[in-house]
């Protein structure tokens, strides 16, 4: 059960929170012109990473404000929390240890 | 009875308070303090329960909460609760217990037979026995579970009350041991608020079990007293950690009033279960002594060398006269002197060849006879042990030899070394190493160093002496408290005598050799004695090649039961260790899941049961319908009137006459549950343009008009009537079910992909209340009870109109669910009540209906409107429903819009919704009922399609079903074949959609 600090509440219990993926996937533009398979990678593909993960969460039971969030997907360690808006936080060098 | 077994004194029981209990129907006494083990044990009481498989007699082997044998049945009645351990049951006067596993008693049992062909099962034998044929495994369980069985749930409602709590600390400790203590101690001089628990009834821990003890008492008193002085600090007795989770988040049960007695707790609830997040954990939650694995080690009598101290010294019982220690290290001898002290006759048999010359001359001193690397090889006594066979161990210790030498005795006290705690480090991710020295894993690095590192003290961290204990517990005290940005400081250096043996050189001797090879013969070595598995089913696994340790587990079920291997699990790893000639760590550890001891249901329910299990949402018109005798049915939490019975009508005659009512005169429906969201801003046109996939640039102020929602897979997810209420101005209406997903799914894009967009969604679901009038006279009822102009041209259909509607505040959307004139009445929450009255009131004219959901579905079905979620099932898109008419062919984007084009969406032989009407105008098919292309007498057969809703429709005045069906559109005319479940055949004739009205006259009537 994670603490996880939310960019406008702050830390609160996990069971405030949905997660809902890999972050930074904008909706493209000109869908029609897109091929099946460009079309398919937005839609079905993601990196599923063992190790640093941009993630986008929501803070459900809370301030219903989306966000994104740097988790390592071992540890559990959360990094940063950030407003969508938001420049990235950089990925520690740490070789993915926390 | 007399109390054979206790001593004249000593011991922490109060002598001056005898409690009277029974167990198997036969009365004993005990005294304030005693456990039931403690004082079925100082009666003399030593066969306690059958096993699990072989149905063998078993007593106690501990004294603590790692007891495997001394499972109960407690309590009788509503009150009764199975597999209670003996050892963690505080006596109370008037207690009942009873043994478990056994027909028809517990002094003869039939299912001993299963001891007679042992052989016959082993490891893996149902896996093995019952796979096949699959269909029988219905008739084989019952009467596997019955003979396997445990205790015996109880059939009545639980009257005890529990409760749930949440607590936040700087530090928890986990163990009120030496090192618990002291490290609480540390860590609230620091002003750290601090929580301590403990299983135990009293702080103390293995301090409780030594012997004169004053000193050790006096330390306990002095640490409980100035923690319990200090208001940072929350000392919890009786309470168990159960888990422990990310972030260090722990839950708890504290068993508040079981100690009591049944029914007597007053007030309080009987056990409370604790939330807590610390910001820093101390693990001090001890060790478990092992058992040696030795022939037939599972007599009555075989006991772990520490319970057999804590009993003498802690209970003052002597488990019996003639006491066998049986060791591979010098922690025992403690128990050998405090058994002769007692007055015991002891014997010490230690498997090491040289044991250290001042234990030897305490030996001595005491008279106590030593054999050295000796080893026993057998245990007599069906019932109990009655003498054990010794015999010199080879230098390898893997046989024995020479003469073998009778000792009379009526207890083993047995030790191979002692196994740190780490379950709490290793639920929560914590890895383990393997220490040599100790024989044992010990916790090491946490798995979130920064917010969890591992802090362990005591003999959960692998010392086995109290003054280190007490050193760990303070510097890990001060440790938690400075990560909390605090100052703990030690306090002045505890140092006090204990009674205790270091471990000292351990010789681990993972499996007594016997006479005979080990699987051969009678006897068995067992090292998990819940789940009764012996070292021959973990040889077995091994040779069938269930070796990886996960394997060997779930193929033996060694760990597995309700004490999770707590005495085990290192037994059963070392043993498959030296099979395979690895190393222990080699073989690796099974993960720790929690809980770590059994904990109650409902106590982890806590209030939140029955009523208050989920909140159920009520419409303003709820008593209405409750008044009128509504028949409610669930709709997410939500309960929705679904039919109203008259005297003598079932279910079937009341929905029938409802829908007949609706299409004949008038009928009324609560639809105050649909969503409904309000939409505003300037940019509100686009994200409603990107939700729906038709278009809405053209939609007048004042009208509304029906959409479908996908998801980006271009299936459907939702549907509703949106009207345009201003120039940017809309109000959204959803399914019951979808409110809260279609509310999120439009912010979720607003925040992330549109955020400068200027749109603003509130939810107004709860703010309005809706009737919903439908049936050709609809008209005339609303025009009695308004002032809008409801006439046909001033009122078209799908548009919407504000005015007064019995004296309130309305709008009126002339839109339909059931293809009738019809018109939903929107008031404020606060005049739903006032609403429906009004309408029932002035609707007696016009023979007005009021009609549930269960009509509502029937009446759309004749029309052949779908239900998102029943006709839908995450797979289909409008052009799977027919619904081509609903898509732009213009616009540039709207979400699933390109998923609409995929190869997999366009391709044919997609299920597709289709109308069925059945051969026999009579047969209502069930729905979920397959559509197969072949029939034949059993499944499998080849699926084409299934029903999705199928009533009976009066005005259709036969039968009708909705189905998806592959290549459905193409195939209306052919005649389909559904095979029901229950074997029937019906032949249906694939239709379209629409069983009523088809033209849609009425609607606009």
């Amino acid at each position: 059960m994670f603490i996880i600090n939310c960019p406008y509440c702050g830390d609160r219990d996990q069971t405030e929170f949905s997660c809902h993926g890999e972050a930074h996937i904008p909706r493209p533009t000109e869908t029609k012109k897109m091929t099946d398979e460009e079309w398919g990678d937005y839609v079905f593909f993601r990196t599923n990473p063992k190790g640093y993960h941009r993630e986008r969460w929501l803070h459900d039971h809370g301030c219903r404000r989306w966000f994104n969030a740097l988790r390592h997907t071992v540890t559990d360690e959360f990094v940063a929390s950030y407003k969508v808006e938001d420049p990235r936080p950089p990925i520690p060098d740490n070789g993915g240890q926390s | 009875m007399t109390q054979t077994h206790r001593l004249s004194e000593g011991g922490l029981v109060d002598r001056s308070k005898p409690l009277t209990f029974s167990f198997d129907g036969i009365t004993y006494t005990g005294y304030r303090g005693d456990t039931l083990a403690s004082a079925l044990l100082a009666n003399g009481v030593r066969l306690l329960g059958r096993s699990f498989k072989y149905h063998r007699p078993r007593g106690l082997i501990a004294a603590g909460s790692e007891e495997p044998n001394a499972l109960m049945q407690l309590e009788t009645g509503p009150y009764t609760e199975p597999n209670t351990r003996a050892t963690c049951i505080e006596l109370y006067d008037g207690l009942v217990a009873k043994s478990q596993n056994r027909w028809p008693s517990l002094g003869f049992d039939v299912g001993a037979a299963n001891s007679l062909v042992a052989r016959f099962l082993p490891a893996g034998f149902y896996y093995k026995t019952f796979m096949w044929p699959a269909s029988m495994w219905m008739t084989y369980e019952k009467y596997i579970r019955k003979a396997a069985g445990l205790g015996v749930s109880p059939t009545e409602d639980d009257p005890d009350v529990y409760h749930g709590t949440y607590a936040h600390c700087d530090v928890l400790v986990i163990g009120a041991g030496p090192a618990g203590l002291a490290a609480a101690t540390a860590a609230a001089s620091g002003g750290a608020r601090v929580m301590v628990l403990d299983e135990n009834n009293t702080p103390g821990g293995a301090l409780l079990g030594t012997s004169n003890n004053a000193a050790s008492l006096e330390f306990i008193q002095r640490s409980v007293q100035s923690l319990e002085r200090n208001e940072n600090v929350q000392l919890l007795t009786r309470t168990t950690a159960t888990g422990y989770y990310d972030y260090n988040y722990i839950t708890a049960i504290e068993k508040v009033t079981d100690h009591m007695g049944p029914g007597k707790g007053g007030t309080a609830p009987r056990q409370r279960f604790w939330k807590i997040r610390a910001k820093q954990v101390v693990v001090a939650a001890g060790s478990i002594e092992r058992p040696l694995v030795f022939a037939d080690n599972d007599r009555p009598g075989v006991m772990l060398a520490n319970a057999v101290g804590t009993y003498i010294n802690r209970y003052g019982v002597l488990p019996g006269n003639d006491v066998v220690v049986f060791t591979n290290n010098d922690s025992a001898y403690q128990v050998a002197f405090d058994a002769s002290e007692s007055g015991g006759v002891v014997t010490v048999v230690d498997t090491r060849s040289s044991v250290q010359s001042s234990l030897k001359a305490l030996l001595e001193e005491k008279n106590i006879k030593l054999f050295e690397g000796h080893a026993i090889t057998s245990v007599q006594g069906a019932k109990g042990v009655e003498s054990v066979r010794v015999m010199k161990l080879s230098a390898d210790g893997d046989s024995v030899q020479g003469q073998a030498w009778e000792i009379d005795c009526s207890v083993v006290a047995s030790s191979g070394g002692w196994t740190p705690s780490c379950h709490m480090v290793s639920q929560s991710g914590g890895k383990l190493k393997y220490i040599e020295s100790i024989a044992a894993f010990v916790p090491d690095e946490s798995r979130l160093k920064k917010t969890s590192p591992n802090i362990s003290a005591g003999s959960c961290n692998g010392s086995f002496v109290t003054a280190t204990c007490i050193q760990q517990g303070t510097q890990a005290g001060v440790d938690a408290a400075t990560r909390c940005g605090l100052h703990g400081t030690a306090a002045s250096s505890e140092s006090f005598t204990v009674n205790e043996v270091p471990l000292g050189t351990i010789s681990p001797l993972w499996l007594v050799p016997t006479t005979h090879p080990v699987g051969e013969g009678r006897s068995k070595h067992f090292h998990d004695f819940q789940n009764d598995v012996t070292a021959a089913d973990i040889q077995l696994a091994a040779r069938e090649g269930f070796v990886s340790v996960e394997h060997l587990k779930r193929y033996t079920t060694t760990g597995m039961a309700t004490d999770q291997g707590k005495t085990s699990n290192l037994n059963a790893l070392a043993i498959m260790a030296n099979i395979q000639g690895v190393s222990i760590p080699e073989v690796g550890t099974t993960t720790f899941r929690p809980p770590y001891t059994p904990l109650t249901l409902g106590a982890v329910g806590g209030q939140e049961s029955r009523e208050l299990f989920i909140q159920e949402r009520h419409t303003p018109m709820h008593e209405w319908h409750v008044d009128n005798g509504a028949e409610f049915e669930d709709v997410g939490d939500w309960k929705r009137s679904w039919y109203y019975p008259k005297a003598g009508e079932d279910m079937h005659s009341a929905v029938q006459r409802e829908t007949l009512a609706v299409r004949e005169s008038v009928g009324m429906l609560d639809a105050s549950t649909l969503g409904k969201i309000d939409i505003q801003g300037k940019d509100a046109i686009k994200l409603i343009e990107m939700a729906y996939t038709n278009n809405w640039q053209k939609l007048a102020i004042g009208s509304c008009r029906y959409g479908l929602m996908l998801n980006e897979h271009g299936m459907i997810f939702d549907d509703g009537v949106t009207t345009r209420l201003g120039e940017n101005h809309y109000h959204m209406t959803t399914t019951t079910g979808g409110a809260a997903r279609v509310m999120g799914w439009l912010e979720e894009w607003l925040q992330t992909e549109w955020p400068e967009w200027e749109v603003y969604c509130t939810s107004v679901t709860e703010q309005w209340a809706v009737m919903a009038i439908n049936g050709p006279k609809a008209r005339e009822l609303l025009q009695s009870i308004t002032d809008i102009d409801v006439s046909k041209d001033a009122f078209p259909f799908m548009t919407m109109r504000e005015g007064k509607v019995a004296g309130v505040p309305a709008r009126v959307y002339r839109i339909s669910f059931t293809g009738e004139l019809a018109y939903e009445i929107n008031v404020p929450a606060r005049y739903g009540k006032h609403l429906i009255e009004a309408l029932a009131a002035a609707g007696k004219k016009f023979d007005l209906c009021p009609y549930g959901t269960e009509a509502m579905h029937v009446l759309r079905a004749e029309k052949g409107f779908i239900i998102v979620g029943q006709d839908t099932d995450g797979t289909v898109t409008p052009h799977d429903m027919d619904m081509d008419w609903i898509v732009s062919k213009t616009k540039e984007e709207y979400l699933g819009n390109r998923s609409q084009v995929r190869i997999d969406t366009q391709r044919t032989a997609r299920p597709q919704l289709i109308g069925l009407l059945t051969e026999d105008p009579t047969v209502v098919l069930p729905e979920g009922a397959h559509i197969v292309s072949e029939v034949s007498d059993a499944p499998p057969m080849p699926t084409i399609g299934h029903v999705t809703s199928s009533y009976m429709s009066p005005n259709a005045g036969r039968s009708i079903a909705l189905a998806l069906l592959q290549d459905g559109i193409n195939r209306k005319g052919d005649v389909v074949t559904l095979r029901l479940m229950n074997g029937e055949v019906h032949r249906a004739t694939v239709s379209d959609t629409v069983f009523v009205d088809a033209e849609g006259v009425r609607v606009r009537g």
